[in-house]
């Protein structure tokens, strides 16, 4: 039964502290969010001077992450939160991590559209990439909705569509592949299209772990590495 | 003092209600609890204090053997007043009166063949304030085996011994056992009165907030002792400290107004009750 509770705390002070951090997180994620999206858009824009933002927004994500485990810590050692307190420190904290590797894969991508914009690169494979970019970024944003609003369904329909993203990852290599054999002078920037849809592939995983997390969260079971399956049946069990 | 018996309520449920009990039954074991006959049982048990005010209500619940389990609550919930249950202490409060049944080795402790003075013996209680008796350390843990007639030196000195070092304090006080216990600390007064209590070797030991009145590392000591007795005893502590419980106890169960809340192992219920009343409690939250 989900018993996570939205009742104040008696300690006021550890209702702002509990309310501060997960505020850190949504702000944190948010700017991961954008950072992802600016990276595609400088990409398959040509955009070098985008996609230098992006990457030098990563120092701020990395000191986002710092400062938000930091916060975690400073939670655990001084209220030893409980139950769904615990959870939501736990989930945090482990929140930061994967925002933060996302953070890493659009500053990667925006990497790879710096040398594609300087290369004569034929765009091939950039559907996919606006294609795939859009689904991991709107799986981001419904991982991110689902940890604000406490909503285990939606972070189960999140760790649903993963598998599809590595469906289309997959096809989209293939098709990279026999372009590289048909166009052997295409081959350094087709690398670069495929790194970046690697990238954009292990978003997708990252989104589902923020999801598996949030699940975690709200109903207190562990749904890492038991398939899709019985997490649906853990999330069903729950409500 | 007048106790309705078990034996006879049971008579009157029909052979209906009695599946219906068994799994009832069942579910109030701690789930990891795995042996068939649980050692200490309380079944429907009722208390009620002077002019009918009832403190406890229809109470069930089984404790595995030598494992520790902490009684958790508000004040007031109940849980001091369940523990005195164990040893009949709260017959010594004028008025009082328990319906129901408390089997300690499938045998009804509130039978009236049952001698209190024995089952005392055999279910030991510590309290809040260390009490030790206004004598030396040494009369202090000997003084329970005298009132059984043992008056042999050698025993009474192997009794003592054996008792201050399972309580962590024999070399703390080795060399000072004809001083008055009074001269020793509070965390060692505590830690003599457990001496004492365990020199009669009970097989259940209830602990009434045997720390609240002690600083922050004799409370330590007194939780790590705690932890070391479970190997010989079944422990039932009530604790107001949600931190110690979780840190000393096996199983927790939770008491609110009377009522048996929530029991399960103690790290489910501070990771992840399945009763909010229980979430709202533990977190510090409004009901």
């Amino acid at each position: 039964m989900n018993t996570t509770s939205q009742a104040q705390h008696i300690s006021q002070q550890f209702n702002r502290e509990l309310h501060k951090v997960k505020t850190q997180l949504l702000e944190m994620g948010g700017v991961v969010e954008r950072q992802l999206s600016l990276a595609i858009a400088a990409l398959v824009e040509g955009d070098s001077g985008v996609a230098q933002q992006v990457r030098d927004t990563d120092k701020s994500v990395n000191f986002m992450e710092v400062s938000i485990d930091e916060e975690c810590a400073r939670i655990l050692a001084r209220r030893q939160p409980a139950a769904g307190d615990l959870r939501l420190v736990i989930a945090i904290s482990k929140l930061t991590t994967d925002l933060e590797r996302i953070g890493d894969e659009a500053g990667k991508i925006a990497k790879q559209g710096i040398q594609l914009s300087e290369s004569a690169a034929v765009e091939k494979g950039y559907a996919e990439i606006r294609h795939i970019g859009q689904q991991v970024g709107e799986m981001l944003h419904n991982a991110l909705d689902a940890f604000a609003r406490l909503d285990a369904r939606r972070a189960l329909l999140v760790a649903g569509e993963d598998r599809s993203i590595d469906r289309q990852y997959k096809r989209a290599v293939r098709e990279m592949i026999s372009h590289m054999t048909e166009d052997p002078e295409q081959i350094g920037s087709s690398l670069n299209v495929i790194w970046s849809l690697r990238s954009l592939e292990r978003v997708g995983d990252h989104a589902r772990n923020i999801a598996e997390h949030v699940i975690y969260l709200v109903t207190g079971k562990d749904v890492r590495h038991i398939g899709l399956k019985a997490m649906a049946a853990q999330v069903d069990e729950d409500e | 003092m007048r106790h309705i018996m078990a034996d006879q309520k049971l008579r009157k449920i029909a052979p209906s209600e009695v599946a219906e009990l068994a799994r009832f039954k069942t579910a109030l074991r701690p789930a990891s609890d795995h042996v068939a006959e649980s050692f200490l049982e309380v079944e429907q048990l009722n208390l009620f204090y002077r002019d009918n005010v009832q403190a406890l209500f229809d109470i069930r619940i089984a404790f595995p053997e030598r494992q520790v389990t902490a009684f958790i609550g508000p004040s007031g919930c109940g849980k001091s007043t369940l523990l005195r249950c164990f040893n009949r202490m709260n017959e010594l409060i004028d008025g009082c009166r328990t319906e129901g049944r408390i089997l300690l080795e499938n045998r009804n402790i509130y039978d009236p063949q049952v001698d209190v003075a024995q089952l005392r013996r055999r279910v030991g209680m510590v309290f809040q304030k260390p009490n030790p008796f206004p004598k030396s350390v040494y009369d202090n843990i000997a003084f329970g085996l005298k009132v059984q007639g043992i008056k042999n030196r050698r025993v009474l000195d192997e009794v003592v011994e054996r008792s201050l070092r399972s309580a962590a304090l024999w070399d703390e006080v080795k060399d000072r056992l004809q001083d008055s216990a009074l001269s020793l600390s509070g965390g060692q007064q505590q830690r003599l009165v457990i001496a004492r209590t365990i020199a009669v070797e009970p097989e259940v030991l209830l602990l009434d907030e045997p720390a609240s009145a002690l600083d922050p590392l004799s409370t330590l000591k007194i939780e790590e002792l705690i932890y070391e007795l479970k190997a010989q005893y079944t422990i039932l502590i009530v604790t107001h400290n949600m931190q110690q419980a979780a840190r000393v106890s096996d199983y927790t169960a939770f008491i609110n107004a009377g009522h048996l809340v929530e029991y399960d192992a103690t790290d489910t219920i501070f990771t992840n009750p399945a009763n909010k009343q229980t979430e709202d409690y533990i977190t510090g939250r409004y009901g």
